[in-house]
């Protein structure tokens, strides 16, 4: 075994000891705590490197001693006891270690810059250093259990840094609403989980032919079949989707990932885009051999696969039909993403692993330098983030058009010299080519077409036009004085500013890597492809550049209208009302509201958890607790009856009788003195019936 | 140190503690807390010993000391710990001392910090009780109830387990009674007629089994040992049907109804919904430090009792009754997760939370007696109990904890623990909010922290036993989840609620009374070996035992 491999542990340890060391420092040392993540994140950017390097040399996927397990926990008598994690080096972790440890530094780097100001500047990188060390722990995972304890801190850190400002309530209540939703996944890819344990008897991936990916433990759960007649593999699989599901903001639970942009912009940008959503992609891609696994001679197309495809389609048309109508930079950003990883998971379903994962990488990318971008175009107009109220920044900010056009045209997909392109035309090859059904195709083509519309309106109405912050001001001064601009610094407030260096230059080295990245998975040298163990046979044939040529041309379709409805003739006040708003049918309405879901879920879901919450309350206070209190009051009763009975009927005096009332009150005083008794019948009640119940129920 | 009694020397430490305090004068405050903070210490170090002492290769029972008591009865003073009772007396030793050094501020006259439950209560005249003159007595209870719990958690004849069982219960009466909210007496009385109820109903049930047990020449059984091997081999059942022969009830019928009444004292305890009325409101009345014993020991007390009697003696009853045992356990899972998250009251909150926590204890304990064939799921039994294990470790430390935590902020807040009472406090007191946040994360179950490796193993085993019932208990997994970070919501983000900008973070004291449990929590999550090669052979004992 290679000394990476063996050590490979190090990549997330050092962040988390830098985590652990900068909590422990006062808030005073900013520099100390900064220079400390961005270290640690340097160290294991190196190591990263190299164990890069070392898994190109060793080459095939399934290279000997590329993983090294311990025992960490018995729990049970014998070998079957003992529960293992470990750790995994192979194409898979190379490629996202790399990929996490860069884009992770130069966000590090940029948040210097951008946090400059914020009072929490030390808990900040302790937040995002926790966060990388848990992220590259999921990476390297080799135990789907270790993988499950690191994507709960990465939760956790998600939770910490959406709420990074705590004193707004709107991100104390999205930090909240995030780690929720994202739960409901957990819950069902902890059940994933503990089944698959059950039945492979092991977490490991790999270990020697022992592990659960590994030939023997699925030929054994394609053998087995559930009570409803599917595979176990699928219901398994399907659980652990459902994880992913959660992580990567898939439809039906996508709603927190556009809250989630409360958060100061690195944290979308490192979290929200590039890495921690992709966990979901990543995790589908890990148990691929799991979700794909089919019996000899059965279609290669599993329910678990068709799932994870269908779920991809839809919310890549989904989110992005949602972009086209918002108006806050990031929000665009962050459906752009719903929608992106959904394109991943189609790639994962149809194509495989490597589809997927070209798309994982150099989306991280582009979208980094584009949350970046756009924190840069916010930083530089006094925290505006509504795009209505920009316009014309181009001529302030040439660093940042710069960057953002080529990561806007990347993630349209702008034909042959920007990375998107060559990724997601890959997906849409394998969706073509999918035999169960074209419709993925479909929908996939016009989530692209949609793209290039949304990012072309969004570059339209930022960087180009007139200005119209202070057109807005003039036009609305009881607005301009019910807002004042937050950054004190700024004496002309109305004029946006280019950045400073420490934010520019990732974005410079960002853009770089958005056009670079995708050379090395073309269809001419599909370098990636092969790297993950995928073969790439077709070369260059007419049906792939005929593909190239259809998506090229929806590209520049969506461009064209694009610009032809925002970039010809630029609006001239924020407070005009947006093109689309002529569309038929309310159409803008639904798309600005986002379908209605996070309404139809406050109407289904939480009204109904509160209801229920309340339920459970009553149900203890009066159902229960109330059969105390009835009992207790027909004690009550009895006794006056029983008395009033004595004293009248038996002893028909009126003196006897005036004499029994005021015993009576003195026995009836006693007994609401203590309440002794009412419990004892309550519980002897309850005893009783449990009795019945237990017999009746026993005897059965 | 095998000729040492260290069991009994751990559990009459204590109790010879609290006889000095009872014999202090009355009015002083310092001293005895000074003579009870350094009982528990000592015992605490007793503990540790026995914990280095203890040989965690065996699953037997060690440190055995047994000596005829009443003969005539067949009463033996019979003491000894495997794994589980070793646990326990470890998780006594260690909450005792945290809920004594968190009772400082009980006896201060409120000086700074205005604390209403520290000043005389007016309505005392009736009593006699006023509170800065009593702090010894309130010690003394304190160490009466952990000997108490010691002898629960060591004994092994039931006579001599009876004693101890109800010696905690009284100590914990007056507690709450003398020192506790507004509404401490019926509370306190509540709490006593339920739980002694419980005790009645269990006495009754042990009195049954020693009658029908016992014959001319010799005395009936008291034992668990022998009480469980009967159990096992069926003639537990047989012996009562011949022994009692109640109303002509068949023999199944008539264990059911033995072991209805041994069940009614533990779900009691624990407690199992129905039987979980009195918890809310004792642990919301009970002073904080009290509340800490009563979740982070004596709610263990019942699960314990689960695990040590209820599940080697009736194992045929509970596997008769699985299904309705089993929706008791899902209930009580998510029932008390929902009505946690309706409470508008902390300690109310992390009363129903305590609840749910030792709700899945009790799933795994009842999954674990399905009876089966299946040599794969006794592996899937060891892990549910292992899980148990575990669970009650982890939910004794870190609830002990968040109340603690509660009881610094009402300290603060003059009482006031309402959810919405306070709003931004991370502002003011950052120290408080991560230090509480770690304990609310430990009790979501972060991995990492050492609530996971419990319920994970909890899960690990029950769904292969009970697919239904774990499919359902994890609802309760995620409403904790709402609930909790609820909780954090409200009263440490958004923006600082004005009337506390000069609410005090967390004093040098208080840091360092809380770092330990803190720790602790990284040391379980990150390392559980510690407590787990400790219990497994304990654990594979008793599944070995359960293997039917």
């Amino acid at each position: 075994m290679t000394w990476i491999v063996k050590y490979l542990w190090l990549i997330p340890a050092l962040p988390m000891l830098a985590a652990g060391i900068s909590a422990l420092a006062p808030q005073r040392c900013r520099k100390f705590s900064s220079s400390l993540a961005i270290g640690s994140m340097g160290l294991a950017l190196l190591l990263s490197l190299w164990a890069f390097v070392n898994s190109v040399q060793q080459g095939g996927v399934d290279g000997a001693d590329r993983y090294f397990n311990f025992a960490w926990l018995q729990f049970a008598a014998g070998d079957a006891g003992i529960l293992k994690l470990g750790w995994v080096l192979d194409p898979l972790t190379a490629v996202m270690l790399v990929m996490v440890t860069f884009v992770g530094l130069l966000i590090f780097i940029y948040s210097v810059g951008y946090m400059a100001h914020d009072e929490n500047f030390t808990r900040f990188f302790t937040f995002l250093s926790l966060f990388a060390g848990a992220m590259l722990g999921v990476v390297i995972a080799n135990s789907l259990l270790l993988l499950f304890i690191c994507w709960e801190l990465v939760g956790l850190t998600s939770y910490l840094l959406i709420g990074f400002w705590y004193h707004k309530p709107s991100a104390a209540a999205a930090a909240k609403k995030a780690f929720i939703t994202t739960r409901i996944g957990d819950v069902a890819l902890l059940l994933g989980m503990v089944w698959l344990y059950h039945e492979t008897g092991t977490l490991l991936f790999y270990d020697d032919g022992a592990g659960c990916l590994e030939t023997s433990a699925l030929a054994k759960l394609i053998a087995t079949t559930t009570s409803v007649g599917m595979a176990v593999s699928t219901a398994i699989g399907l659980l652990i989707f459902a994880g992913a599901v959660g992580k990567s903001g898939q439809v039906p639970l996508h709603v927190w990932l556009p809250d989630a942009m409360e958060g100061p912009t690195p944290v979308s940008a490192l979290i929200h885009a590039a890495t921690m959503v992709a966990a979901g992609v990543f995790l589908v891609a890990r148990v691929f051999p799991l979700m794909g696994a089919h019996a000899e001679g059965a279609a290669a197309e599993t329910a678990a696969l068709q799932t994870v495809t269908w779920i991809g389609a839809i919310t890549a048309v989904f989110a992005a039909s949602i972009a086209v109508a918002q108006n806050d930079i990031k929000r665009i950003l962050a459906y752009s993403t719903v929608s992106q990883l959904g394109y991943m998971m189609m790639g994962l379903g149809t194509g495989g692993v490597a589809v997927g994962m070209f798309h994982l990488i150099t989306h991280a990318f582009f979208k980094a330098l584009l949350f970046m971008g756009a924190g840069s175009v916010i930083h530089g107009c006094q925290e505006e983030q509504d795009i209505r109220k920009m316009g014309g920044i181009r001529k302030y900010m040439p660093i940042t058009f710069a960057t953002y056009a080529v990561g806007m045209l990347a993630l349209a997909g702008f034909p042959l010299l920007f990375s998107g392109f060559w990724s997601k035309d890959e997906i849409l090859h394998a969706a073509h080519g999918w035999p169960v059904s074209h419709v993925p195709f479909y929908l996939g083509v016009a989530g692209a077409f949609l793209t290039a519309f949304y990012m072309t309106r969004q570059v339209a109405l930022v960087f180009l036009g007139p200005n119209r912050s202070r057109a807005w001001e003039s036009a609305d001064h009881s607005h301009a004085r019910g807002n004042p601009p937050t950054h004190v610094g700024g004496k002309d407030k109305g004029a946006p500013h280019e950045s400073p260096a420490v934010m520019t230059w990732p974005l410079i080295i960002l853009a770089t890597c958005a056009i670079v990245l995708g050379f090395i998975g073309t269809p001419m040298w599909p370098w990636f492809q092969s790297f993950l163990g995928q073969e790439h046979g077709e070369g260059l044939t007419t049906g792939v550049v005929a593909l190239m040529v259809v998506s090229s041309l929806i590209v520049f379709a969506g461009i064209g209208v694009g610009w032809w409805l925002y970039g010809r003739k630029p609006i001239q006040r924020a407070d005009k009302s947006d093109v689309l708003e002529k569309l038929p049918a309310g159409a803008y309405t639904w798309l600005e509201r986002k379908y209605g879901v996070d309404e139809l879920y406050e109407i289904s879901v939480i009204r109904f958890n509160a209801w229920f919450a309340r339920a459970c309350d009553f149900l203890d206070a009066w159902v229960w607790g109330g059969a105390v209190k009835l009992v207790s009051l027909i004690t009550l009763g009895l006794s006056w009856v029983s008395r009033v009975f004595d004293e009248f009927v038996i002893n028909l005096g009126f003196d006897q009788s005036c004499d029994g009332v005021s015993r009576g009150g003195k026995l009836m005083s006693r007994w609401q003195d203590g309440r002794v008794q009412n419990y004892l019948r309550v519980i002897g009640v309850a005893l009783t019936v449990l009795v019945i119940i237990l017999v009746w129920g026993g005897s059965r | 140190m095998s000729d040492f009694a260290i069991l009994s020397a751990i559990t009459f430490l204590p109790l010879f503690g609290g006889l000095i305090l009872v014999g202090l004068n009355a009015g002083q405050t310092a001293l005895p807390r000074k003579i009870a903070i350094g009982f528990s210490f000592a015992t605490l170090g007793l503990t540790l010993l026995l914990w280095r002492a203890f040989d965690p290769a065996s699953g037997e029972l060690q440190f055995i000391e047994q000596a005829n008591w009443i003969p005539a009865l067949g009463v033996q003073y019979f003491v000894g710990v495997d794994g589980l009772g070793l646990l326990m007396v470890l998780l006594t030793a260690i909450v005792v001392p945290m809920a004594l050094l968190a009772s400082g501020k009980l006896f201060e006259g409120g000086v700074g910090s205005p604390l209403p439950a520290a000043a005389p209560r007016k309505d005392d005249g009736a009593h006699g009780v006023t509170r800065p003159n009593n702090a010894h007595l309130y010690y003394a209870l304190i160490l009466f109830l952990q000997a108490g719990l010691f002898g629960t958690f060591t004994a092994l004849n039931f006579f001599h387990w009876f004693i101890f069982w109800e010696l905690s219960l009284i100590p914990a009466f007056f507690l709450v009674r003398l020192w506790g909210g507004p509404q401490r007496s019926p509370a306190a009385m509540q709490f006593f007629v339920y739980t002694m109820v419980g005790s009645i109903a269990m006495l009754l049930a042990f009195l049954a089994m020693f009658f029908a047990t016992s014959k001319p020449e010799q005395p009936g059984v008291f034992d668990f040992i022998t009480l469980a091997e009967m159990g096992r081999n069926g003639t537990l059942a047989k012996a009562l049907s011949d022994g009692l022969g109640w109303f002509d009830l068949t023999q199944p019928t008539l264990a059911l109804v033995i072991f209805a009444g041994v069940l009614l004292g533990f779900a009691v305890k624990v407690p199992l919904m129905p039987f979980h009325t009195w918890l809310p409101t004792t642990y919301a009345e009970a002073p904080t430090p009290v509340t800490m014993l009563l979740t982070g020991v004596m709610s263990k007390m019942g699960v314990y009792g689960f695990v040590r009697i209820l599940l080697p003696i009736f194992p045929a009853q509970i596997n008769a009754l699985l299904t309705p045992l089993l929706w008791l356990a899902v209930v009580t899972i998510v029932f008390s997760a929902c009505a946690a998250f309706a409470q508008r009251d902390l300690k109310r909150m992390l009363a129903y939370s305590s609840i749910n926590h030792l709700g899945y204890c009790l799933l795994a304990v009842f999954a674990v007696a399905k009876f089966t064939n299946n040599p794969a799921l006794v592996v899937e039994k060891a892990a549910a109990l292992n899980g148990v294990f575990l669970q009650m470790f982890n939910h004794g430390l870190t609830a002990a904890a968040l109340f603690m935590f509660v009881g610094f902020l009402e300290q603060r807040a003059g009482g006031l623990r309402g959810l919405n009472d306070f709003g931004g406090l991370r502002k003011v007191a950052p120290v408080f909010c991560g230090l509480m946040g770690i304990a609310l994360f430990s009790s979501l179950g972060l991995p990492g922290l050492n609530g996971f490796v419990g319920e994970f193993l909890i899960f690990k085993g029950v769904f292969p036993l009970a697919p239904w019932a774990a499919g359902w208990s994890v609802l309760g997994l995620l409403v904790t989840a709402i609930f909790l970070l609820t909780i954090l919501q409200r009263v440490f983000n958004g923006p600082l609620n004005e009337k506390w900008s000069k609410l005090p973070d967390l004093t040098l004291a208080e840091r360092a009374l809380v770092a330990a449990p803190i720790a602790l929590m990284f040391v379980l999550g990150l390392w559980p070996r510690l407590v787990l090669d400790v219990i497994n052979p304990t654990v594979v004992r008793m599944v070995e035992q359960l293997n039917f």
